[in-house]
């Protein structure tokens, strides 16, 4: 009971799908945390019951890292990020405590149904490479191993890994709610992976040296509770339903556009812009929406996924962020991904942001304290793991650890990180989780970027000037 | 002061060095004498060469150190070599896939994720690869080579293991398993799970009986081959063929008085193997281990070659060589500046490389260091008229030289 009084113990609670049914459990096992609820405004939320108990609200993939490194002694989250660590990183410190039996669908392998793979036979057999499209690159890479591919390459995006196939990857590796919900976004499922159930995990660390009996024994009722077993071979075909998604041809120029926060401004912009799209605008989105050029070919993907698949050559031209941009140069120095003008609009810009009470008001001052070993090598949240890494060197902080976040890297400090690289629109954030900028790294607003091949290239130089052109028009 | 090295790794100190080099000069000089010629393959290889049926087991992938390299946008990962065979392999199509016969060898680094950080992440090894040769002659030659390294290097109570993929494949056939299935019971086997292969054992009795003998084959003479040949008569032709390339391997070794134990068991790690394969071990440590790989030269695309090969693991064999005593110690010398004036700092400068010209080796010290360890030491001690004091370490005995003529005259009479 000790730790429980003493405000030792420390519980990661997962945002979004996991929430409510999190919620309901734990007010149903006696473990109700004040201000966990859908409509939370706050990270941090304590235990009505041990007051020595405190919880914060992340991110569903950053909890098996956090807990593994010991921020947190225990965590909820789903099996597919959990797996997707451990197969990862077997040999660490992340320990499955117990299913908790409540969570839905699966993560299938899915091919796309208008494209010519329909069973992992020819996957398998397939000589040439094998593109797979995946928010969980590691559990792909294993499927991939454990299928004997010859073969393979694994794009990990950050969301929307439906909108890939068949033509700019021949299979998605994504959660599923059933065949159904696969065969609807227009894939069939070849191969169920990974049931995704919610599980209880504790850091090793933690069970052996704290005492956390009081707070497990209220998961009595759910602990020894297995897992639903991994089922492999079983298709979850269900005739790959074509009605209701529009037609895909390849077109002659692909762009990319924006999904998340950069819709609404990406569509008034094109709006702006006179090009008349279908199925894109504030309220609609399509993954794959039309236009009034019929030799324009269009789909809605996350912005920073997006200068890889320029990289790639799937998409000709892309609306992203410069800050997306940069984080993929940073990445590959040599990339055929180029800027070609901003578009004004979702200007941010890039800070390094530490908590208010640290003794340091710039990244000089930082450096000072941790060659002076004031500050143990810092912990460094950020979504944009190149530029922070980049940064961190070119200013001689070291050593440093990065902690890579999917974004609220604001809910890191004080306790679990000591700085921050994340963007900002107007400091309000900051300001309202106490903390401060040492340095403006740079501003960023979403730009046009292009493939430097397909610039270069005869059959599309043309047409992709008519694009160009139509968007400058925007700009006005 | 804190540890900096990065866990898993290892740093060679003069002696391991020594005895390093030791292993590295007398394989080299044994591949030599036996026809093969040295050759380097680079530490980044493309992680499509290992994924392949038939190249490295999905265990043993899962423990490679990938990564996309700096221009890797396109999905097409790098990996630090996790294996020594298949680089080579690699070389051979790349190169020299038209020379009917290639006899290669190397020494080289391989890298493999272990998880506890306290057995080594970076391994060394030296091995031989015999490419374009099909017949079981070329297995003798492989073995015997590699017996021919160890016996140089004295490494005493070694033992050869003999297996034979070819026998354990055609006995996989009996299961009447698909594909894929038998995909995964080979990743078992070679994971050392003989186990699997027990418990999912065939359903009619001879089968049964046959996997039930394979598996505790423990014999030491090409005669209880033929005596498991004569109690089987029933066996398919594939395992026929196997096992009477098996019996020209042994009956050989048995003619070069060469012993060995028949341990089918014997056989795990590499997925490429498809005949006889073989281990050595020494002082309860896997020392080495290699075998035939016809099918891997044709699944890299290189055409329908036959090869076989070996490697003896260094770091294994570095610890059962006696301690070797310092090359030069016998001939050590040490130039002594007694204070470090540019004069004296010029003097011994000058000295040193006159000696070194002459073929000996020479260290220059300013310092009031112990000289217990060298055979000479010059001491300079004042300007260019003053002579040079030698001192002989080994006698205890100083003398004044005149000349570097006379000093060079002295250490070459010991």
């Amino acid at each position: 009971m000790k730790d429980c009084q003493n405000g030792n113990i420390k519980f990661a609670l997962p945002k979004g799908r996991f929430l409510s049914p999190t919620a309901s459990l734990l007010d149903e096992i006696g473990l109700v945390f004040q201000g966990y609820s859908a409509k939370a405004k706050q990270y941090r939320v304590h235990s009505t019951r041990f007051p020595g108990l405190a919880a914060k609200i992340l991110q569903e993939k950053d909890i098996p890292i956090q807990v593994a490194v010991g921020n947190y002694d225990l965590g909820i989250c789903g099996a597919d990020w959990i797996e997707e660590y451990l197969v990862k990183y077997p040999t660490g410190t992340l320990l499955k405590v117990a299913c908790l039996n409540y969570g839905e669908g699966d993560i299938h392998v899915a091919a796309s149904a208008r494209g010519r793979i329909t069973s992992l036979n020819e996957v398998s057999i397939k000589r040439s490479d094998c593109r797979i499209v995946s928010e969980y690159p590691n559990l792909s890479e294993v499927f991939a191993l454990d299928l004997r591919m010859k073969r393979f390459r694994i794009f990990p995006v950050w969301g929307a890994a439906e909108a890939y196939p068949p033509e700019d990857a021949d299979l998605a590796v994504l959660w599923g709610r059933s065949g159904a919900h696969i065969a609807a976004q227009g894939l069939i499922s070849l191969e169920k992976l990974l049931p995704v159930s919610a599980f209880l995990v504790a850091n090793r660390e933690s069970l052996e040296n704290k005492d956390l009996s009081h707070i497990l024994m209220c998961f009595d009722s759910r602990l020894g509770a297995g897992p639903r077993i991994r089922v492999r071979n079983e298709s979850a075909r269900s005739g790959g339903s074509k009605g209701g998604i529009p037609s895909w041809r390849a077109k002659e120029i692909n762009l990319a556009l924006p999904d998340g926060h950069q819709q609404g401004p990406a569509a008034r912009f094109l709006q702006r812009a006179g090009l008349t799209l279908q199925g894109y605008s504030e309220q609609l989105l399509r993954r794959r929406p039309s236009a009034d050029l019929d030799w324009l070919g269009i789909k809605v993907i996350r912005p920073q996924d997006m200068p890889l698949q320029v990289a790639n050559g799937n998409f000709d031209l892309a609306i992203t962020g410069e800050d997306w941009l940069q984080e993929h140069l940073c990445r590959f120095p040599s990339s055929p991904v180029k800027k070609l003008f901003a578009l004004g609009f979702g200007a941010v810009k890039i800070v390094a942001a530490v908590s208010q009470d640290m003794p340091a008001d710039s990244i000089d001052d930082l450096r000072l304290l941790v060659q002076s070993g004031r500050l143990a090598p810092p912990k460094v949240a950020s979504e944009y793991i190149n530029i922070a890494d980049r940064y961190l060197c070119d200013n001689r902080i070291n050593p440093y650890r990065l902690i890579p976040t999917w974004g609220a890297s604001e809910a890191f400090l004080p306790e679990d990180a000591d700085m921050l690289i994340d963007n900002t629109q107007t400091g309000k954030t900051l300001k309202q989780h106490k903390l401060k900028a040492l340095d403006v790294l740079f501003q960023s607003s979403a730009c046009l970027i292009a493939n430097k091949n397909s610039l270069a290239s005869s059959r599309k130089k043309e047409k992709i000037k008519v694009v160009t052109h139509k968007l400058r028009a925007g700009l006005s | 002061m804190k540890n900096q090295k990065c866990k898993g790794m290892q740093d060679l100190l003069p002696n391991d060095m020594s005895r390093f080099r030791h292993i590295e000069d007398t394989f080299r000089d044994c591949c030599r004498n036996w026809g093969y010629q040295e050759v380097r393959t680079p530490t980044l290889e493309y992680l499509h060469l290992f994924t392949a049926t038939g190249t490295l087991t999905p265990k043993m992938l899962s423990k490679v150190y990938s990564f996309l390299d700096w221009d890797g946008w396109s999905g097409e990962r790098v990996v630090l070599r996790p294996d020594g065979t298949i680089p080579i392999a690699r070389l051979y199509i790349d190169n020299l896939g038209r020379e009917e016969l290639a006899r290669l060898f190397y020494v080289t680094n391989i890298f493999t994720f272990e998880g506890t950080g306290k057995q080594n992440r970076e391994r060394w090894q030296c091995g031989a690869e015999f490419f374009g040769a099909s017949r079981f002659t070329a297995d003798i030659e492989v073995i015997l080579l590699a017996e021919d390294v160890i016996r140089k290097l004295g490494i005493g109570n070694d033992k050869l293991q003999l297996s034979h993929a070819g026998l354990v494949r055609a006995l996989l056939q009996e299961f009447k398993l698909s594909p894929a299935e038998e995909a995964r019971m080979i990743d078992r086997i070679l994971e050392g799970d003989w186990e699997a292969l027990a418990k999912s054992g065939p359903a009619d009795p001879e089968s049964r009986r046959l996997m039930a003998a394979l598996l505790n084959l423990k014999g030491k003479t090409s005669g209880f081959l033929r005596n498991v040949r004569a109690s089987f008569p029933k066996t398919s032709p594939d395992f026929k063929s196997a096992l009477e390339d098996f019996l020209a391997v042994t009956t050989l070794l048995d003619k070069f008085g060469c012993s060995y134990e028949i341990d089918i068991a014997a056989m795990h790690g590499f997925e490429y193997y498809t005949g006889a394969c073989f281990q050595f071990t020494a002082g309860g440590e896997k020392i080495g281990g290699g075998g035939r790989y016809d099918r891997l030269v044709p699944l890299m695309s290189g055409g329908n070659i036959a090869a076989c090969g070996f490697a003896l693991y260094m770091d294994s064999m570095t610890p059962l060589l006696r301690p070797r005593k310092e090359e030069n110690a016998k001939c050590r010398i040490l130039v002594k500046g007694k204070g470090v004036t540019p004069e004296i700092a010029e003097r011994c400068f000058a000295l040193a490389a006159s000696i070194r010209d002459a073929g000996y080796p020479a260290e220059i010290d300013f310092t009031d260091r112990e000289e217990s360890c060298f055979r000479w030491v010059i001491i300079i001690s004042g300007s260019k008229r003053s002579r040079f004091t030698l001192k002989d370490c080994v006698q205890n005995r100083r003398r004044d030289s005149a000349s570097v003529a006379e000093i060079l005259r002295v250490v070459s009479k010991g």
